[in-house]
């Protein structure tokens, strides 16, 4: 096994490692840190199931980003819908047969990947241009976009102009599940493809990306409204009463 | 009145965003709470020497006890949603008055010490040590925030500044840096009972003034009653709606409504107050003592239902908090939702074709309706999501001719606060109260050059205290703000009782 492959395999599992165990964590820590008080931001839904159809409002279409600016909103959820077009199709290189909506989502997610830069150009270009958004951009703002636009662009290179070999790509994937990774190819456009990857892969836990386990967790959104037929208290606070 | 030392932002037709100009109000902070003040909430009286390390340690507290908080800090990306919400960004211009900008200063601080990129690349990802220069920023900013949740309506993530500002309060105060008036106010609860510290002979005095004013009036002896056990109904209303106009013309109001639906209730010298500044301050002790006075109350005077009258926080802290804190409620009549607001049970009437108006009594007014923040944000009113915003404008419709709504930007969930809430309204305080009106008061005066509105009717004593203060500094009126039973109270025709007898004929004449 070539030098590069073994890098390559042990930053793969270093990056998925890290990426579900810091998740895991951050997700446990929510769940468990109490939430003492109902504090949904209303007009907010009275039930379990107004809840859950709030909170896929939020998740599939940004509506309240949508309510509170149009600009960011068009570029945002363009990107992110981008994103999930991309990484359905690149599902096909970690399945073995590929199943058949994924084979159907192919052709749409090159466009996603269009769509990715597109939306990740028109989010960078308001951190300069609108005073606003640029006084709160810190370097790792910066950073992240940065990342998520080279990954997209190398990706599309590699799509259009300088193909590389899938097939290697995808048993050198497939073969990882088994502790036994076949050679990856030399291209440097994959390999800084795959490096940038796992980079963000290793930074999710440890920065704003975390605001995609974040918002299934928010009290605001999560809430049902419904403090007056239900007490709602925290065991912390339960321990006041005694 | 109203010569300002400051400079009062011009009003404009439409909403202009000001570009970032930092440091504008650096300078603006409240008087700190002297040491007799912090000692009867459980706060130390100074800056404590250590203080850092104490607030780092209050901080990881808190961290644990509120998923609010540690998920806020998480997940704001920066978008910017939030930058052009907040009210007080929109009339003073200083990016720390942008609902992230603010929470930047909590942020910042929680990355250098509980994160680990902040830990490793503090540079990178915005981290700063806790100086004292820190600190400061968060005594004057975390106090230049009303708490009004404008910016979690338009954040994707839900993101609520009123939890950090609340946090950094209740971290702020527990090394001794208290802010003097919501802390001496909290002091006032605890020893006479209410905000503004009336004794009981006040009140009662007040009410049979009360009393007398209206049967002069109407000649309805409309009863105003006091401590009176066994009665159906405890109303719970802040101590301005004692004091001092436009507030006591709502609380004439509510008494006008109970008399009309023929029940009997009682005001409490135990639980004369209603709102709870232990929110403000993000203490969920104090905000828990001070609600403790009203189920106290409630069992003592042997009452069925507890109403709330006009205010803001008071209703959030009633309506989403007060089952939590000092329930359950289950010794009250289960037939009635506990609390009920003042609106819920008077719009009920109306549904019932209880009560009967002479819209014309409000003809001299053209009204508009301030949505309270906390009300339209914070809480509802009956059983429909939105109700809060419905039924007060139900009750205007009931009991006015002339009504329309402001812009609709500025309204309902979107509303813009007045300026004065979160613990804000003290004259310390003034430049910033102004300044943070702008947003509405310049809807006010839209709706006043287009449709020729005269009043604001609003259902939160702060509300109606802050707009009283500082209307005129935009050469408006302090009695274009109007308390919403006000309104009720004009139009509403009594039905004399049958010792009014003497005075039957005057009275229908009347209706």
């Amino acid at each position: 096994m070539s030098f590069l492959t073994t890098v390559y395999a042990y930053l793969y599992y270093f990056a998925a490692l890290v990426l579900l165990a810091g998740v895991t964590f951050k997700v446990v820590q929510y769940a468990r840190t109490p939430a003492p008080l109902k504090i949904p931001t209303t007009p907010a839904p009275t039930t379990r199931a107004g809840v859950v159809l709030r909170m896929t409002r939020e998740v599939v279409l940004f509506e309240s980003l949508f309510r509170g600016n149009k600009w960011t909103w068009i570029f945002g959820w363009i990107f992110h819908f981008g994103l999930f077009l991309v990484t359905l199709r690149h599902l096909r290189y970690f399945m073995e047969p590929v199943w058949l909506p994924i084979e159907l989502v192919q052709p749409f997610g090159v466009y996603g990947g269009m769509a990715m830069v597109v939306g990740l150009a028109g989010l960078w270009a308001r951190r300069f241009f609108v005073d606003r958004v640029r006084y709160i951009s810190s370097p790792s703002d910066h950073l992240i976009l940065a990342l998520l636009i080279v990954i997209g662009c190398t990706g599309l290179l590699m799509k259009f102009v300088f193909h590389t070999d899938v097939v290697a790509v995808k048993s050198f994937f497939i073969g990882l599940y088994s502790f036994d990774p076949q050679p990856l190819p030399g291209d440097p456009l994959l390999l800084l493809h795959l490096f940038l990857v796992a980079a963000l892969m290793i930074i999710f836990p440890y920065s704003k990306l975390l605001h995609a386990p974040g918002l299934f967790f928010s009290p605001s959104r999560n809430q049902v409204d419904n403090p007056r037929e239900q007490r709602h208290i925290a065991p912390w606070a339960k321990r006041l009463e005694q | 009145m109203a010569k300002a030392t400051f400079e009062v932002p011009e009003l404009s037709q439409y909403l202009d965003v000001p570009p970032v100009t930092p440091q504008t109000m650096a300078h603006s902070k409240p008087f700190v709470a002297k040491p007799e003040f912090q000692a009867p909430l459980g706060f130390p009286g100074e800056l404590m020497d250590d203080w850092q390390e104490k607030a780092l340690d209050k901080m990881g507290e808190l961290l644990g006890k509120y998923r609010s908080l540690r998920v806020y800090l998480d997940s704001c990306v920066k978008c910017g949603s939030c930058t052009d919400k907040c009210h007080y960004y929109l009339g003073t211009k200083d990016p720390k008055n942008m609902p992230v900008g603010r929470q930047d200063l909590m942020r910042k601080v929680y990355r250098r010490y509980f994160t680990l990129a902040g830990k490793l690349f503090p540079k990178l990802v915005g981290a700063e040590d806790f100086t004292k220069d820190v600190l400061d920023d968060w005594y004057s900013y975390f106090h230049q925030c009303s708490q009004c949740r404008r910016c979690s309506v338009f954040c994707p993530y839900g993101i609520d500044t009123a939890e950090i500002s609340m946090a950094a309060r209740e971290i702020m105060d527990s090394i001794g840096v208290g802010q003097k008036y919501c802390n001496e106010i909290i002091s006032k609860v605890y020893t006479i009972g209410n905000n503004l510290g009336l004794p009981g002979p006040a009140l009662k005095d007040t009410l049979e003034g009360l009393e007398e004013d209206v049967y002069d009036d109407t000649g309805v002896a409309v009863r105003y009653p006091l401590d009176e056990v066994g009665a159906d109904i405890l109303l719970v209303t802040p101590s301005a709606d004692f004091f001092a106009e436009p507030h006591v013309d709502g609380l004439i109001g509510y008494g006008k409504v109970f008399h009309e639906a023929g029940v009997t209730w009682t005001l409490s010298s135990h639980a004369s107050e209603a709102a709870n500044f232990g929110m403000f301050i993000g203490s969920y002790d104090n905000m828990r003592r001070v609600a403790q006075r009203i189920r106290e109350a409630a069992i003592e005077l042997k009452v069925k239902r507890i109403v709330f009258g006009e205010c803001g926080h008071a209703w959030r802290v009633a309506y989403s908090f007060l089952n939590t804190l000092v329930g359950p409620w289950d010794f009250l009549d289960p037939r009635y939702p506990v609390p009920q607001h003042i609106c819920e049970f008077t719009y009920n009437l109306i549904q019932e074709g209880k009560l009967t108006f002479d819209k014309g009594e409000n003809d001299d007014k053209v009204l508009t309706y301030h949505d309270s923040c906390n009300v339209a944000r914070a809480s509802r009113m009956g059983d429909t999501p939105g109700g809060q915003f419905e039924i007060p404008r139900a009750i205007i419709r009931a009991t006015c001719n002339h009504f329309f709504d402001m812009d609709e930007d500025t309204i309902r969930d979107r509303t813009f606060c007045c300026g004065g809430g979160g613990g804000l309204l003290t004259d310390d305080l003034m430049e910033l109260r102004v300044k943070g009106a702008k947003p509405r008061v310049e809807a006010l005066n839209n709706v006043m050059l287009e449709k020729g509105v005269t009043h604001m009717a609003a259902i939160c004593a702060i509300c109606k205290s802050q707009f009283t203060k500082v209307l005129p500094y935009y050469g408006m009126e302090m009695d274009q703000i109007v308390s919403l039973h006000q309104l009720v109270s004009n139009a509403i025709v009594l039905t004399p009782a049958l010792d009014d007898e003497d005075d039957e004929e005057e009275a229908e004449e009347a209706a």
